[in-house]
Order: structure tokens, then C-alpha cells, then sequence
């Protein structure tokens, strides 16, 4: 199915075999070239920065040393981000998926006006996700937020009131904040979980039914188990995007107050602004945290392949 | 191409055989299913109905307590031209377009050649693809700003660049995957119609792979033109700012801007709206074809 090199009967000289070789540079270069410069050389940059003493305007003081990592570990602020960093992608993820399981399901139904429906899941994906963040704190409102208007009407909330102040309260805000992550994670992952259903042949389901399992029995043993390489891939994607999610958390608190509010990746955004290579710093155990993630996809992937084959 | 044609329902299709009385009892369900359908796409779109009231509220009933205003006013989709949107309405484009241009002439020869050859590197070549996909411009922003300030280079072309490194891998997977299923006889009977290479690949295989390719670029263009973090760095203090950076900007220290910041959101999100409505029945195959993202 793909055309090999041209087989050439005697042993070329030199030259033509460098050429021969380098050919696929010819193709693929530019797109290694545009890695390289966007991708890899921040990293190494990245790296160079966390060992260095950089003043605020972006210059390296010359002849200082600083240990970027020992101020990181003292901070005191550290522990409690690293923490909610913890909570907060373990509940984003996994309310997510539990979420899209249940919308793939009722949007693999067949029921009319379908694809408008499934139109519609998408607008949270479309849309930027800052505005988003951007319309729940305008909701969000203590005064005039229809979130409030309407729990006000409900008599639960006193409109003004501290109650109402949702996002002035860090527990709250929290759980606002993991409210749009979630709503903004469910269009990519019940699209994967749907596409994941449809490599799904029908017989597998009829001989389920010969067989006599009842519906919640064939999900159970039967979709759920076809479905796990998508649900890899899709939980591993969401776990990388909510943990360097940034929008979401700026938008609605800017971390605050104080860093009550921010995971790691808008507490090295805020210590950027004054302390870049204690930033660096806090990038890199972020980075060594993503390469983990990364690891456990590229072995989710080969399982993946073994599957479908 | 063929994980991109039409969905196929798992759902069993009622069996005629049958009785009546079973037969009614799935089309209840059915319908029980359609309206928490609905009920649910309603509720995705909530948020964004709320965005539009925003930003169509007058001035003077902006911070009212309820949820529908008196009347409606357009004056925030009106004078929002005066505080330079405009210039970050281009600015975007500019961004975003440039981004996709870039990603087109870099991806789609990669791509190409991967699929159609098998060559020293290559797995390590598509390994490498895959780990760019699977970073972010926000765990190395450090790196990132110091690299782009250092090259001196206006905000915009390395906006560009940036927004094209990041999207790129999403582009080579999803091409690699079209061409790979474009069978390699139709290119060789092209060729031997007296087609050169480069003219097969014209002719056959780029047009059979433009859904691909369309595809790939309007992923691209939307992630470019909703980019938030790396824009907000690197076009800080910068007269040219894209829109998301705009928009964060009717934010001041004491007060919110929400008139204008909702109008300019409005209009923001109406391109995106446009090309999502064109690939709208590829993005579930498009997900398959990429198997990632």
C-alpha cells in the first residue's frame, strides 16, 4: 500500500545516498523545524530559567546565584495549591466522564432533530472558554447575576447578600469553577465517547440479546469494556487539559483571593509577573507532571492498537 | 474517509415481529429520550442565550435584578467600534489566519509523505508529533516569553507561530489518517495517464482529501482564534491584541465593562459558530480519524 523508496539494483555513491536520505527532510522538515522553535526550545529555555536569578524586567542578574526551587518549596502558599491543583482535576475528569458517558448514550439514540441536538453539545467547545468563565461570574452576580435572581425568586438566596457572593467565597468559587471546567470538558469527551460507540459493530449487541442479557447488563459487559480505549484517551486529554486550564480560574477569581482559589498553573501565571525564575520552577514540576500524563497516554494508545487489531 | 461517513445507530431497530403493545412501550422511550435531548441541548446553550441578553440589555438596566430586560438595545454592538475592537477584530484574523496558513503548508507535505512512505525516523517522526500533541503553550509560558522576546519578533507573527506549533500535530494525525486511506493506485493510474507525481497528488489526492484538510484547518483556526494565555503574555502592553486579549481587557481593577465585553464576545463567537456549522457532521469521524483531541 505505499510506494518504498526506488529499489536501485547496484550500491549508489555517496552523495546520491545522502541525498536518497535526506529526501523525507524535504517533506517533513519543516513541520520538525516549526516544533523545534515553538515547542522544544521553550522547554530547554524553560528549564535554563528555573536555575537562574532573572530580574522583573527579563534580565538574568549577572554574577548572582538563586536556588528557584528551594524558594518554590517554602512558599507558603504551595502546599494548598498543590492540593486543590489535585482536587480539581480529579473532579473536573471524573465527573466529566461519568457525564458523557450518560449524554453518548442519549445522543447515540435515534430520536428526531437529532444532529440539531448534538449541534447544540457543541457550543461550549466552539466558544472561548474565557467567555464562558466570563458569562457564570457575570451570572454569577451578587446584585443582578441571573443565578441569584433566580435562587432569590426560589427564596434559597437573599439577592446582595454574602450568601449571593458566590465567587468572594473560596469554597464556592471552587465549586463554580469545577461547574464551567466540567460544562466546558463535556462537548470533546461525549464526542469521543460517541465516536467510540459507533466502532461498535451491531452483531456484538444482537448476540448480547440472543444471549438474553438485559439492557443494564449489556452496558455494563459489553459497551462499557468496547468503549475503554476511547475512555482512555479521552480521560487522558481531559487530565492534561484541566490541569493546565487557565482561563476558567483567571477569568471568574484571578486565583483569589490571596492564592485561595488557584491550582499550579495560575500560581505560576501570578508568580510569573514578579518572580519569573521561581516561575520557571513551578513550570517544570508542572511539565514533569504532564510527561507522566503523556506517558500513560502513549501506553494507553499501544493497548489501543493491541485491541484493534 | 470512511470514519467520516454517516453515524451508524447502535441503538436495535425495532424488530417487526414484535407485538403492538412492546412496539408502543419503545416509542414512549423514545420519546423520553428526545426531550431530555432537548432538554439538555437547551441547557448547553443557556449560558451563551445569557451572553446575548448581556449584551443587548440598555445601558441603564445592565446591573437590573432580572432576567429579561424592558426592551432590548443595540448602543454596546455600536459604539464598541470606538474603543479600537476593530483593530483586535484584524488583529485576530490576522492571528488566526496566519496560524492556518502556516499549519496548511507544513502539514499537509508531512502528512503526506508519512502516510505514503515508509522512511528512516518515521515512527520517531510521528512520536514526536504525538508528544507536541499532547503539550500545552501554558506549562512552558516561562519558556515560551522568554524564547519569543528574545527574537524580537511583533506579537503577531509570533502568535502565529505559536498558534501553529501547537495545532500542528492535531493536523499532521488527522491528514496522515485521510491520506493513509486514499488508496495509492488512484495517485499510480494517474501516473500512468501521463500525471507527474507532484501533478497526481494534485489532482487525485488533494481534492479526495479536502474534507480532511478543511477539517484540520478549521481546528485550527478556532484554537488560534480562542487562544487566551499565550496571547494575554506575549501581546502584553502591545498595541496589537487579539480579541480574547481585548476582552479580558474590559476588565479594569475596580469595574467590569460588561456591555462591551459581552457585545465583543457576540461577535467573536459568530466565525467560530460559521465553521463549526461547515464540519459539524465530520467532527465525531474527525475524532476517530485523529484518535486524539
Amino acid at each position: 500500500m505505499t510506494t518504498e523508496q526506488p529499489r536501485l539494483s547496484y550500491r549508489p555513491a555517496l552523495p546520491a545516498r545522502v541525498a536518497l536520505s535526506l529526501r523525507p527532510l524535504l517533506w517533513i522538515g519543516p513541520a520538525i523545524g516549526l516544533i523545534a522553535v515553538v515547542v522544544l526550545w521553550p522547554v530547554v529555555v524553560l528549564v535554563k530559567a528555573s536555575f537562574q536569578n532573572i530580574a522583573v524586567d527579563g534580565f538574568v542578574e549577572p554574577g548572582t546565584t538563586t536556588n528557584n526551587y528551594s524558594t518554590l518549596w517554602h512558599e507558603p502558599a504551595l502546599a494548598g495549591v498543590v492540593f486543590r491543583t489535585c482536587i480539581w482535576v480529579v473532579v473536573v475528569v471524573s465527573v466529566t466522564l461519568v457525564l458523557s458517558l450518560a449524554l453518548a448514550q442519549l445522543f447515540n439514540q435515534r430520536f428526531p432533530f437529532r444532529r440539531a441536538a448534538r449541534t447544540a453539545l457543541i457550543a461550549p467547545w466552539a466558544a472561548s472558554v474565557m467567555m464562558t468563565a466570563l458569562i457564570f461570574r457575570w451570572a454569577l452576580d451578587p446584585y443582578s447575576g441571573a443565578v441569584n435572581v433566580i435562587l432569590h425568586a426560589l427564596g434559597l438566596v437573599k439577592l446582595g447578600s454574602n450568601t449571593a457572593d458566590w465567587l468572594g467565597t473560596p469554597g464556592w468559587a471552587l465549586f463554580w469553577m469545577m461547574v464551567v471546567a466540567i460544562f466546558v470538558s463535556l462537548p470533546f469527551t461525549t464526542y469521543a465517547l460517541l465516536s467510540g460507540l459507533q466502532t461498535i459493530p451491531d452483531e456484538v449487541y444482537e448476540a448480547s440479546r440472543v444471549d438474553g442479557a438485559g439492557t443494564w447488563r449489556t452496558y455494563l459487559s459489553i459497551t462499557l469494556p468496547l468503549l475503554r480505549p476511547a475512555i482512555l484517551v479521552a480521560t487522558t486529554i481531559n487530565v492534561i487539559n484541566v490541569f493546565n486550564s487557565f482561563p476558567i480560574i483567571w477569568e471568574m477569581t484571578r486565583g483569589g483571593p490571596g492564592y485561595e482559589t488557584s491550582t499550579t498553573t495560575t500560581f505560576m501565571f501570578i508568580l510569573k509577573q514578579s518572580f519569573i525564575g521561581e516561575s520557571a520552577a513551578m513550570s517544570v514540576m508542572n511539565f514533569l507532571l504532564v510527561i507522566v500524563v503523556v506517558l500513560f497516554f502513549l501506553r494507553a494508545t499501544r493497548w489501543k492498537e493491541a485491541v484493534s487489531e | 474517509m470512511s470514519t467520516v461517513s454517516t453515524p451508524v445507530d447502535v441503538a436495535p431497530a425495532v424488530p417487526a415481529r414484535k407485538r403492538p403493545a412492546r412496539r408502543r412501550t419503545i416509542t414512549r422511550r423514545g420519546f423520553i429520550f428526545s426531550v431530555i435531548a432537548y432538554a439538555v441541548a437547551a441547557l448547553f446553550l443557556l449560558p451563551y442565550a445569557e451572553m446575548i441578553i448581556a449584551a443587548l440589555r440598555p445601558a441603564n438596566q445592565l446591573l437590573a435584578p432580572n432576567l429579561l430586560p424592558s426592551h432590548f438595545s443595540f448602543h454596546n454592538f455600536t459604539s464598541i467600534w470606538s474603543t479600537g475592537f476593530g483593530g483586535n477584530l484584524v488583529e485576530s484574523l490576522e492571528i488566526a489566519g496566519g496560524a492556518t496558513i502556516l499549519v496548511l503548508l507544513v502539514a499537509v507535505p508531512a502528512a503526506y509523505y508519512s502516510a505514503r512512505h515508509r522512511f528512516r525516523g518515521r515512527s520517531l517522526f510521528l512520536l514526536l508529533v504525538l508528544a507536541t500533541q499532547m503539550l500545552q503553550p501554558a506549562a512552558m509560558l516561562v519558556g515560551i516569553q522568554r524564547e519569543f522576546t528574545s527574537f524580537s519578533l511583533p506579537p503577531t507573527l509570533s502568535l502565529i507561530l505559536v498558534n501553529a506549533g501547537f495545532n500542528m500535530a492535531f493536523a499532521v494525525w488527522i491528514l496522515n489518517a485521510y491520506f493513509s486511506s486514499i488508496p495509492v493506485e488512484l495517485e499510480e493510474a494517474a501516473m500512468i495517464d501521463g500525471s507527474s507525481r507532484l501533478g497526481a497528488l494534485g489532482r487525485v489526492t488533494l481534492p479526495l482529501a479536502a474534507p480532511g484538510i478543511v477539517t484540520a484547518l478549521i481546528f485550527t483556526f478556532i484554537a488560534a482564534w480562542n487562544e487566551f494565555i499565550v496571547a494575554l503574555t506575549l501581546s502584553l502592553g502591545s498595541s496589537h491584541q487579539p480579541l480574547t486579549v481585548a476582552i479580558d481587557s474590559y476588565i479594569g481593577q475596580y469595574s467590569v465593562d460588561w456591555g462591551h465585553l459581552f457585545a465583543a464576545s457576540v461577535i467573536a463567537t459568530i466565525p467560530v459558530i460559521i465553521l463549526f456549522a461547515v464540519i459539524e457532521g465530520r467532527v465525531v469521524g474527525g475524532l476517530t480519524a485523529g484518535s486524539i483531541k
